[in-house]
């Protein structure tokens, strides 16, 4: 009974990251960029299919690497041409817009890749179990996680300590004055952009190393995603974080138990913490109320 | 998005309401008779019942959308339950027609009065995101629950029932059930001028506007808005049993989130700001997405292109853009 609590809430974790890592690109650029990027999914599923392609030959670590980057390169071009000309206007339009990209680019991933899934190597000494009374804890989980706390942890100190960073933050709170001020803020929107589409790269490849690969694991993915937001909080970046573990594990421990609401559970927990906290565990007060 | 108030001569304007009444006769004339000239253009009358059904769900979409300034990107789910409560209903209460509308109507118009007070504690696009999740709520119960809607290969086993009026028992073929259709959808757009005529109607449009000068006016703006949207998945909610009773099945698509944008787009399309802008938008995006999977796999990828450029070079849509023209 433990044993399957533990097992199960692990299992939870684990997509969990995926959610969280998700939900803190969508966040960085819903705050900045004031966009819903509903093709964060499809980045991220682009990001697992281009390191699948050239993982034979720059290698899983390789491809760690180039996948995001590339991910980035498209995203920022989508940023400039597509979404550049969208900010002042009605939020509706930029959601709307990447509501297309997102069946476009799912559309050219099947029809690129094929309607089936297709497996991702990982190298060999990241597949075996670690020890056999903790079955589940194969190498590649632990890199999973250490990857993930990395990445996090960079953006953080990025956003704290590093020049871009405390201006994208001084943008959150007031775009025009720092505008005013000096600061480029087409500039720093696409930055911005293209954080948020790293950090959705690297989700795609780490999801596509344990849950395969398919061409609509993005649009699976992303709506836990805004739930994450919802619960952790408006406009709090540890709050998205936190938000995608919260309900990943949660729906991991609902999966062992009674599999029929492992995803339903996800939008309860949403309904609940818009009833009791409608803020969120972390979000600010007076954010789009 | 703020309307510039109107000053124009008399004589103006009395021409600009003749042509508005006479482009609506013309318009419901020309509904009258689709079986006798659509299928003399190429089209088929199943096809003008699918615009007439999208156009009634995205003309109550409009009245939270384009007429109350809510984001609200999950219709779709009461689309579908719609759907589901109609063919439901066919299968396990009665075999009647009125009946299984109006169970559906029924079914996803409740779902939207749940739904609504949780969803509108956050405004603007962060409604959009709540929206849509709760969209996929519904998605996910549908596919999960296998014994009752049949699980993602969607809930089967019910067909078009012959309406009974009386003693008599009236079979519809595709015309006779367009016929249905078109009057329901004649109903809809009668309510919703209704309402937008109302005092109700301007308060919606006054949210949009300047919610705080209405918040400061003793309005209850929430209350408000939730009437808008309970309304709107209602008649939502009626387009999805009508789509049922056509097609004969109820996929998990029907909940999903593309057709939540779809219904999105087709008011943008149309015009958000137009009576029968999604009407028009309706027609376009069928006809187009007809024309489109007939000629290519690929067909989602054109339909997302359609978002994209209508976002980018028609965003007030085509009512919007021919009223910016004749104005000037």
């Amino acid at each position: 009974m433990e044993a399957l609590l533990l097992y199960s809430a692990f299992n939870g974790l684990i997509v969990g990251i995926f959610y969280a890592l998700m939900a803190l690109g969508l966040s960085l650029i819903l705050g900045l960029n004031g966009v819903i990027n509903f093709a964060h999914g499809t980045f991220m599923a682009l990001g697992g299919y281009v390191a699948f392609t050239i993982e034979p030959y720059v290698g899983f670590w390789g491809s760690l690497v180039v996948a995001p980057l590339l991910c980035v390169i498209l995203g920022v071009a989508v940023e400039r041409i597509l979404i550049r000309p969208l900010y002042g206007r009605d939020p509706l339009f930029s959601l709307l817009l990447t509501f297309g990209l997102a069946m476009i680019m799912e559309d050219l991933i099947r029809t690129i890749w094929g309607s089936i899934g297709q497996p991702f190597a990982l190298p060999n000494y990241l597949n075996t179990p670690l020890s056999n009374s903790l079955f589940f804890l194969t190498g590649y989980r632990v890199v999973l996680i250490l990857i993930t706390a990395l990445v996090t942890g960079a953006l953080f100190a990025v956003l704290r300590f590093s020049r871009i960073g405390i201006r994208i933050r001084a943008g959150n709170a007031d775009l025009e004055t720092i505008s005013a001020m000096g600061v480029n803020i087409f500039f720093l929107r696409a930055a911005n952009f293209g954080i948020g589409i790293f950090l959705a790269g690297v989700a795609g490849i780490l999801a596509a190393g344990q849950l395969g690969l398919s061409p609509s694991i993005g649009s699976q993915l992303i709506m836990p995603s805004f739930v994450a937001i919802i619960v952790g909080g408006v406009g709090s970046l540890l709050g998205s974080v936190l938000g995608g573990l919260i309900i990943g594990i949660a729906s991991g421990i609902t999966a062992a138990f009674f599999p029929v609401a492992q995803e339903v559970v996800i939008y309860v927990i949403m309904a609940v913490v818009l009833v009791a906290r409608p803020r969120g565990l972390f979000g600010q007060e007076g954010l789009f109320e | 998005m703020s309307s510039s108030i109107e000053t124009k001569p008399q004589a103006a304007r009395h021409a600009s309401t003749n042509g508005r009444v006479a482009a609506s006769v013309i318009i419901w004339v020309a509904l009258l008779f689709v079986p006798f000239w659509l299928p003399m253009v190429g089209g088929y009358t199943d096809l003008a019942s699918r615009a007439l059904i999208y156009a009634i769900a995205a003309s109550g979409l409009n009245l939270v959308l384009g007429y109350t300034g809510g984001l609200s990107f999950g219709h779709a789910a009461y689309f579908g339950l719609g759907a589901y409560g109609a063919g439901l209903c066919l299968i396990y209460i009665a075999p009647s027609l009125p009946l299984a509308i109006l169970a559906g109507t029924v079914l996803g118009g409740i779902a939207g009065i749940l739904v609504g007070p949780m969803a509108m504690k956050r405004k603007g696009i962060y409604f959009a995101m709540i929206t849509i999740a709760f969209g996929q709520m519904f998605y996910f119960i549908a596919v999960r629950w296998n014994g009752l809607t049949g699980g993602e290969d969607g809930l089967t086993g019910f067909s078009r029932v012959p309406l009974h009026i009386g003693a008599q028992t009236i079979p519809l073929g595709a015309d006779r059930f367009y016929y249905v259709v078109l009057a329901l959808f004649a109903v809809v757009m009668a309510v919703i001028w209704q309402i937008l005529r109302s005092p109700l109607g301007h308060s919606f449009v006054a949210v949009r506007e300047n919610t705080t000068r209405l918040r400061f006016l003793g309005v209850a703006v929430d209350k408000q808005i939730w009437v808008a949207f309970a309304i709107s998945t209602f008649i939502t909610a009626l387009a999805g049993a009508l789509n049922a009773m056509l097609t004969g099945f109820a996929s998990p698509d029907d909940l999903g989130w593309q057709l939540s944008g779809s219904f999105v787009v087709i008011c943008v399309l149309g015009g958000m700001r137009s009576f029968w802008g999604p009407f028009l938008g309706a027609i376009i995006y069928i006809v187009a997405q007809d024309y489109l999977s007939s000629i290519t796999q690929n067909w989602m990828s054109f339909i997302g292109l359609i978002f994209v450029l209508a976002v980018l070079f028609f965003p007030q849509g085509l009512l919007g853009f021919i009223k910016a023209r004749t104005r000037s």
